[in-house]
């Protein structure tokens, strides 16, 4: 995008405020749905139907004390939730929004998100570690142990969709989705790689720590894991970090493999309305559809949250070693092969 | 090239002047009254035990010696998989050459991961 930079900065500062709000949103979005599953009201006495209620807390958070214990290391101490919140908030920004709306376009921008996720372990390690408690440090240790296991997963399931369509722009791949007419949505790489799909999905739910791979923060064993000694609003930002991170981890699921910002069958559509095409009208239905999509994500985060219980430290590892791996493993040479095949006997285009 | 990176930088920088300002915040604007006991590590309601920098199972620096060999794979995959079928349009032959290298690369990390698996290093 070709913008003068003090634009770029203007919407890379509105993208940082919508993910401050859309993590309270979500906050609430949480509660009511765990509450319907639970079958009780959930927040319902902040403002109409509860809806203030996390913005209440944000209020509550910031003006509590904040505690700093006397056998830690202030600097690091400090650092991890800044690091934390840092990393979450610029990795939004990579995501494409719309055709030609996007913040940070480089040729590598589906491995800078892979990247950027990985500096997350740094700030849960660095948390757990610089707290000096006997809690903090194994849901530190636990967490980047189970991070750093799944990130390989996640790469070889990255590695699928780069395979597919040869570019890790993040905007070549949602383009690449794009089917001819009818054909619509089957562009879509979840279609293409199913599996890979599967795994990126699971392990998504693995780096952002939630349930039910949620053993960094295990409440029942560790008390709080790696944030049991933050209190206020250095609490407060490892909350926010980890709402943002799975907001934006189901932007990055939508991207990669459910079209992006794509509308479904766009393709006919827009031969059916030529009118359409190029127009503000497009750009907005396009982040509808990103948004939409998102929504449904992390609907799919909180619903299983609520719904399945948490795996044994042992299960998680052999799952993401013995099984997330070879799979993922397999997956990848068996589209190397399909593609020199296809190329060997000379099928489609 | 390097222009495209200039947006994520301003993008880093935003980010973290939004950290910095919710942390200064959380420092001046909570009230402050710190005891001995409110700032001693969480144990339960008990006088901490001992010290947490202690030695820790040998387990979670085998993870680690064994991901890092994993995750560098991963990253020498990437530049194949970007133009492993640019490969295969120009010529079928050369991408089936491209395969079997890549091929004997990916053999022996495997076998080292079975390896690994059959020696038990991943067992917990």
């Amino acid at each position: 995008m070709d913008l003068p930079l003090y634009w770029v900065a203007l919407i890379g500062f509105a993208i940082i405020n919508f993910f401050l709000v859309s993590a309270s949103v979500l906050v609430y979005y949480e509660r009511k749905v765990s509450g319907w599953i639970q079958n009780r009201p959930g927040p319902n006495r902040v403002g109409p139907w509860g809806f203030l209620q996390p913005f209440a807390d944000v209020a509550k958070l910031i003006f509590k004390e904040d505690i700093s214990p006397t056998a830690s290391s202030p600097f690091i101490h400090s650092l991890a939730p800044v690091l934390m919140v840092t990393i979450a908030m610029t990795t939004a920004a990579l995501i494409p929004f719309a055709r030609g709306f996007v913040i940070v376009d480089t040729e590598v921008s589906a491995l800078l998100v892979l990247a950027l996720t990985s500096i997350a372990v740094y700030g849960v390690t660095l948390a757990g570690w610089s707290s000096n408690s006997k809690f903090s440090l194994l849901g530190g240790l636990r967490s980047s142990a189970q991070m750093i296991s799944y990130e390989l997963a996640m790469g070889l399931s990255v590695l699928t969709v780069v395979l597919i369509t040869g570019s890790l722009r993040l905007v070549d791949i949602v383009e690449y989705q794009n089917g001819p007419g009818a054909w619509g949505i089957l562009g879509w790489n979840v279609f293409r790689a199913p599996i890979a799909a599967l795994i990126f999905i699971v392990t998504a739910f693995a780096e952002t720590n939630r349930a039910p791979f949620d053993l960094p923060e295990a409440e029942q064993e560790l008390v709080g894991g790696y944030h049991t000694e933050y209190s206020g609003m250095k609490f407060g930002m490892f909350f926010l970090a980890e709402y943002v991170n799975f907001f934006v981890a189901s932007f990055v699921i939508v991207t990669l493999f459910f079209g992006g910002y794509l509308l479904p069958w766009e393709d006919a559509l827009l031969s059916a309305l030529p009118g359409l095409k190029d127009s503000v009208l497009l750009g907005v239905l396009q982040v509808l559809s990103l948004l939409l999509k998102a929504a449904f994500f992390a609907f799919v985060f909180i619903w299983v949250r609520w719904t399945l219980p948490r795996f044994k430290y042992q299960q998680l590892m052999t799952l993401g070693w013995k099984m997330l791996l070879p799979i993922a493993l397999a997956n990848v040479v068996l589209y190397a092969l399909f593609f020199t095949f296809k190329a060997l006997l000379g099928w489609g285009g | 090239m390097l222009a495209s990176f200039i947006p994520l930088f301003l993008q880093i920088l935003m980010a973290a002047g939004l950290a910095y300002t919710l942390l200064i915040a959380a420092k001046k604007l909570g009230p402050k009254r710190p005891n001995a006991v409110k700032t001693m590590a969480y144990e339960s309601g008990m006088d901490p035990v001992g010290t947490a920098r202690d030695r820790y199972s040998v387990k979670f620096y085998l993870v680690a010696m064994i991901f890092i060999v994993f995750d560098v794979e991963v990253v020498f995959l990437y530049p194949w998989a970007v133009t492993f079928r640019e490969f295969l349009t120009r010529s079928p032959q050369l991408g089936l050459f491209v395969l079997g290298v890549v091929g004997v690369f990916l053999a022996v990390l495997t076998l080292g991961l079975v390896y690994d698996i059959k020696k038990g290093g991943l067992e917990f």
